[in-house]
């Protein structure tokens, strides 16, 4: 590894460093703590980039990348149930529907030879940013759909309501060839800013950036995509602590704790619930949008209720709903399991094939009972999750 | 002031006319009217009578294996106070629990002109206690600490979730992703019920065994002191602990007979249509749909809602691609809490 690769890699990783830092850092002047952060993330980072073999470093950025998009999602599911007690076990509708509008506005239909293999409904070839934006607001529109015949009905109602809309989304991208190919995987989603790791740079960005960048492979763009993901994160973690602490987020957790008494105090629960579902909503529909235009291709398989909503319930639960420090927190960790598990089922190998030879190519399912009883686990012992919820103070006027 | 009186009398209106739209018989006049559509548009796009008439017939016999997953569902929700989405996964534990039995029995020649031999009655017989021991020590290890905990009804809900995705990854694990038959390319004999009207002496079977179950336990509820007692802890669960209702013991009839239900359930819907391990996540939906549009928590309201909910399944597939089929019941069930949101049975509010 040369110098400028070096730097290069070092100021991408920085970014998730000092936005983690910004975060974490508490007390001092705005000033010092971002001057701090600063010189903190990219010192970390470049002692991450030095000592690390290039191959591990890789794999943990990677880590940080899907363990960041999940954080998203949950977050999104902190709103509906951690602060409004809105029990959505729909999250992968609006994890699929945000990646599938997504990948819709942004690739383009394809024509000639390939059109016989690949059919969509539209396609924009807009940019990322576009297509976020998009996912995030198709998923939204989807929520106020669901939520107005169910959000006044009780609890168990709704999730139930929630599995139908998760399991229909589903049916329609398995089935609608049309829409988004169907069964068939959709590819050839671009990757936001993947033009910095190619030889010929960007076209629309300054010469210096694109000199800085250069010396990045293809191979290196996983350094560029998780400090969009980071940013991402932190400006949706900043947005929703700051609603939180809104007169808004406190008539969430009135909603929640008492219907009745928020409604008395003259709160109109059912626009409150609706406002909070919707919200949440948009935050899974970014993380769609954010997951898939890693993994460039996308299909049903993706959004299964196993990966799509119930490992995003385990995130939050173990995290600690109610607390978005929490969903972070809970996303990475159960991330850190799950890849960890993986290793584990590996190592078993041996092992399970002298049990029985069809057992080691089962061994994902080995990594969902682990979860599954993650999950009864955190339920029946540690309902708070590991950062409970805190005291929420409202920000003073200034 | 002088305005009150008549604002009051157009609120009273009002009102009058919200719980007349929101009674017993719009919910009737609403499925009515979805059943005259479906003629309409049936005739427009050319779907003819007869064949509406047979996926009717369809639907009154998926209806049956519906009936006794929602029946369990809903004693559950109605003696416990809990919706349990782990129900559809028991019903698969049942149909692979029967795979298992059925592979210590040996084969016998199919009977009676069906398509499966004696062995496939005894493992019925023998599934059914099996699923619902498997649900009571399900409920021992995990719904009764929470119980005891006094925790809400959603935690309930969630640790539910967690045995739902528990089960599946375990028969996952066993028996692998793929599907699988209880009689592996075997000859499905059919005869015809009414001219043009084909179904095969099975799905009669499955009716049979059906109604036969669904009458055994009304028996039980009706007849018995258990069932008695089961229908006192549903109506006040306070009241029937302190009447003397041993009710740790009515929990467990609960949970060996709706167990024993969604074995059935499970064994009879895998003969009719294949094993798989996602079959009861998937059967779920029209399940809660039909416990819903009857009013959750009863009996015979889950009886007509899986009466609905099978003849929706089977007659959307005239329209649209069969895969919705659990789709249509979904969007039944929308419609109908839409209307009446307590369903069916509920009381007015």
């Amino acid at each position: 590894m040369n110098d400028a690769t070096f730097l290069a890699r070092t100021v991408l990783l920085g970014v998730p460093l000092y936005l983690l830092l910004v975060v974490v850092l508490r007390g001092a002047s705005a000033v010092v703590k971002h001057a701090v952060a600063v010189v903190a993330g990219l010192g970390v980072a470049a002692l991450l980039v030095l000592v690390m073999p290039p191959g591990s470093l890789s794999y943990i950025v990677t880590f940080l990348l899907m363990g960041s998009v999940y954080a998203v999602i949950t977050l999104g599911l902190n709103v509906q149930w951690g602060y409004t007690g809105l029990f959505n076990i729909g999250v992968a509708a609006f994890f699929a529907i945000g990646a599938f509008t997504s990948a819709l506005f942004t690739t383009l239909e394809p024509t000639g030879a390939m059109a016989a293999f690949t059919q969509q409904a539209f396609g924009l070839g807009a940019p990322f940013w576009v297509g976020l934006l998009a996912a995030g607001l198709v998923a939204g529109l989807l929520a106020l759909v669901v939520g107005s015949p169910t959000l006044r009905l009780r609890g168990d109602y709704l999730a139930i309501a929630t599995i139908g809309i998760s399991e229909l989304v589903r049916l329609v991208f398995q089935n609608e060839r049309w829409l988004a190919n169907g069964p068939q995987p959709l590819r050839g989603l671009p990757q936001p800013l993947s033009c910095l790791t190619s030889s010929n740079g960007c076209s629309y960005l300054p010469d210096f950036i694109n000199t800085f960048f250069a010396p990045l492979s293809p191979r290196d763009y996983p350094y560029v995509y998780v400090a969009i993901v980071a940013l991402v994160l932190f400006l949706v973690y900043m947005g929703l602590e700051r609603a939180i602490r809104s007169p808004w987020g406190r008539v969430l957790r009135a909603v929640r704790e008492d219907e009745d008494s928020a409604a008395m105090s003259g709160k109109n629960v059912a626009a409150f619930r609706m406002q909070a579902f919707v919200v949440g909503a948009v935050i899974m529909g970014i993380g769609g949008s954010l997951y898939a235009h890693y993994v460039v291709a996308i299909d049903y398989g993706h959004f299964d209720p196993l990966y799509g909503t119930f490992l995003i319930w385990v995130m939050l639960m173990l995290g600690g709903s109610g607390n978005n420090r929490g969903a972070v927190l809970g996303a990475l960790l159960v991330w850190a399991i799950w890849t960890g598990a993986s290793f584990l089922v590996d190592a078993m190998r041996p092992t399970l094939a002298s049990i029985s030879p069809d057992l080691p190519q089962r061994g994902p399912y080995i990594r969902f009972f682990l979860i599954a009883l993650l999950m009864l686990f955190i339920v029946l012992y540690r309902p708070r999750g590991v950062l409970p919820e805190e005291k929420v103070v409202s920000l003073a006027r200034d | 002031m002088t305005e009150a009186p008549s604002l009051s009398r157009g609120r009273a209106f009002r009102r009058a006319a919200s719980t007349a739209l929101s009674s017993r018989w719009s919910l009737v006049a609403l499925l009515a009217l979805l059943a005259v559509l479906t003629v309409v548009f049936g005739a427009l796009e050319g779907i003819s009578g007869s064949r509406l008439l047979g996926l009717t017939v369809r639907g009154v016999l998926l209806g049956g294996v519906l009936a006794l997953g929602a029946l369990g569902i809903t004693l559950v929700f109605g003696v416990l106070k809990m919706a349990n989405f782990a129900h559809g996964d028991y019903m698969t534990t049942g149909a692979y629990l029967g795979l298992v039995v059925m592979a210590l029995l040996p084969a016998g020649a199919p009977v009676l002109g069906l398509g499966f031999g004696y062995e496939f009655v005894v493992a019925l017989i023998v599934v059914m206690p099996l699923t619902g021991l498997v649900a009571y020590g399900l409920d021992r290890i995990t719904f009764r600490r929470l119980r005891r905990r006094r925790a809400a009804p959603v935690m309930m809900a969630m640790a539910a979730l967690g045995l739902a995705f528990g089960v599946r990854s375990i028969v996952y694990m066993v028996f692998g992703a793929d599907f699988t038959f209880y009689y592996q390319g075997a000859a499905r004999p059919v005869v015809e019920l009414l001219p043009g009207l084909r179904v095969r002496t099975d799905q009669l079977f499955i009716l049979g065994a059906a109604v036969v179950l669904i009458i055994l336990v009304y028996l039980l509820l009706e007849r018995t002191k258990i069932g008695k007692a089961m229908r006192a802890m549903a109506d006040n669960a306070d009241l029937a602990r302190i009447s003397g209702i041993a009710t740790e013991r009515v929990v467990f009839w609960t949970w060996l007979i709706s167990g024993a239900l969604a074995g059935a359930g499970g064994m009879l819907y895998g003969l009719d249509v294949q094993l798989r391990p996602e079959m009861g996540w998937w059967l779920l939906l029209p399940l809660f749909a039909a416990v819903i549009l009857g009013s959750i928590g009863h009996v015979y309201g889950a009886l007509f809602g899986a009466l609905v909910m099978g003849i929706v399944w089977q007659v959307s597939s005239a329209f649209v691609n069969p895969a919705y089929g659990p789709a249509a019941a979904f969007v039944v069930m929308i419609l109908a809490l839409l209307v009446r949101p307590q369903g069916l049975m509920g009381g007015e509010r």
